[in-house]
């Protein structure tokens, strides 16, 4: 895929757009008029047509959970998913869940409890414990580190994100 | 990746009728077909998109079964209320494959026509049976330390990657498929093909088919059921095998058991020569020993995955342990 990032157009789109597919994507509650190459990945379209860049490459094959967003609620890889299926679905990104003053209480309990080393993962696995406040898990370590298993840390901050999410949990 | 045309599915026949042209996919979850369209493994000219088709219900039967929408996610199914009264197995193996995301993608038809992990088919740089028929199996005398011990031949020895069809295949699902001369309900155990000298065709659909649903079949009496999956990372790991077990004991003997292997075989392995063994027997580490090794006696492993063997026998041994404790 070659999307290149475009300035902000009436119709925000990829180049060369032949068999393009127009339809309108909601994004943390704003709507987008999009026209786009059918292979436009949910992740690309974040980052290059609609420019929201925190949601993360890593993989892009579903292996590492840089891009987790929500659609409707659930947490999803965005690089396995075209944009084009999510005609009227409410989409969630990183910069849906808090504000740098009124941080979520996950984003908070990252800071508190340092819950990363580079960053890059931390998007999603923000986006991962948000939902997870809304999951099936049991209270255990082990079982956040089950739930939280496909989001990958290169870096190994993994022992401070449980802490974080446990002490979201609890105050949730 | 290679261009293709998009459209969204209106109801069952047109899809259908538009589906049956070649180099058409379906898409619901994508996490196969769209992982594999970015390495050039699948190349599908139209895609057709069947979110929208009403096929996304769980609903209990008349008969006492269960009837799974093609489009039930996997994470909706392993949490719905009936399947982990009824069917714990299936809870279990669900939720023992791929990663919260992934299972909150990932649909129930989809799950049937998962693609092997096997590395060669991966690589479109290599020769593979079975993504390019008569090129060679790199997999045979390569690295196969993860690949199938059953069911084998010497065109492919790709396993099957499939947790829940594993669990399907004990529970005795049946398969309903919606097709251009009409509806078709295929038993799970026939779904899946052997590789034999064509590796390239994994199940019976034909091209048009649409999996409507799955119907699980009323829970055995008495039943107790497991799933057991062992990998070399405790989660969000392919199986290096794992055991699904449905089985009902009376007065100390095994009065009915549903066996089926993962992670072994290059289709969802139900082993009837084990179910055959511990029809009767008095629950014990004995007769399962037994079983075990009946499940096993056809393996051919390749030149890295002997260990697999004994591995399968284990797996199989405790999750009947701890499915009678």
């Amino acid at each position: 895929m070659n999307a290149r990032i475009n300035p902000p157009a009436a119709f925000e789109s990829t180049p060369a757009a032949e068999g393009a597919v127009p339809l309108t994507l909601r994004i943390n509650g704003n709507e987008h008029r999009l026209r786009l190459d059918p292979r436009t990945t949910l992740l690309d379209c974040l980052r290059e047509i609609v420019l929201l860049t925190g949601t993360k490459k890593g993989c892009d094959h579903g292996q590492c959970g840089a891009c987790t967003v929500h659609v409707n609620g659930a947490r999803v890889n965005a690089c396995l998913t075209l944009a084009v299926m999510h005609e009227g679905d409410e989409i969630t990104t990183i910069e849906g869940v808090g504000q740098p003053g009124p941080l979520h209480p996950v984003q908070a309990a990252f800071v508190a409890h340092d819950a990363y080393q580079c960053g890059y993962c931390t998007s999603g696995q923000i986006m991962s414990a948000v939902a997870l406040l809304e999951e099936p898990c049991g209270p255990t370590d082990a079982d956040v580190r089950e739930c939280m298993s496909g989001n990958i840390c290169r870096c190994g901050a993994y022992p401070n994100i449980v802490a974080a999410i446990q002490q979201a949990r609890s105050k949730s | 990746m290679q261009s293709f045309e998009f459209q969204r599915a209106r109801d069952a026949l047109s899809a259908i009728a538009a589906g049956a042209k070649s180099g058409t996919r379906f898409v619901a979850g994508g996490t196969t077909l769209l992982d594999l369209m970015k390495l050039n493994v699948e190349r599908p000219e139209h895609i057709i998109d069947i979110n929208g088709l009403p096929l996304d219900e769980v609903e209990p039967l008349a008969d006492g079964g269960l009837k799974i929408g093609a489009t039930v996610r996997n994470s909706a199914l392993a949490h719905h209320p009936i399947v982990q009264r009824d069917y714990a197995v299936l809870s279990q193996a669900l939720l023992a494959g791929a990663s919260g995301q992934l299972r909150n993608m990932a649909t129930t038809g989809g799950n049937l026509l998962q693609r092997t992990r096997c590395m060669y088919f991966r690589d479109t740089a290599m020769p593979c049976n079975k993504r390019e028929p008569g090129s060679g199996c790199s997999a045979i005398g390569g690295a196969n330390r993860t690949l199938a011990i059953l069911g084998t031949s010497e065109h492919c020895i790709a396993t099957h990657p499939s947790d829940m069809n594993v669990a399907m295949a004990a529970l005795e699902a049946t398969v309903h498929v919606q097709g251009i001369n009409g509806e078709r309900n295929i038993p799970i155990a026939d779904f899946h093909l052997l590789p034999g000298s064509t590796p390239q065709r994994e199940t019976l659909l034909e091209p048009g088919d649409l999996i409507t649903h799955v119907t699980l079949p009323p829970p055995m009496p008495g039943k107790r059921s497991l799933y057991l999956k062992l990998r070399d990372r405790a989660s969000y790991e392919f199986a290096l095998a794992s055991a699904a077990v449905v089985i009902s004991v009376e007065g100390g003997r095994i009065a009915r058991a549903r066996i089926a292997l993962g992670g072994v075989g290059t289709k969802p392995w139900r082993s009837t020569e084990a179910e055959e063994v511990l029809a009767g027997q008095r629950v014990g580490e004995r007769a399962f020993r037994r079983a075990a090794d009946a499940a096993l006696r056809d393996a051919r492993p390749q030149s890295q995955n002997g260990f697999k063997v004994e591995l399968a026998r284990r797996c199989l041994v405790h999750a009947l342990n701890e499915a009678t404790r």
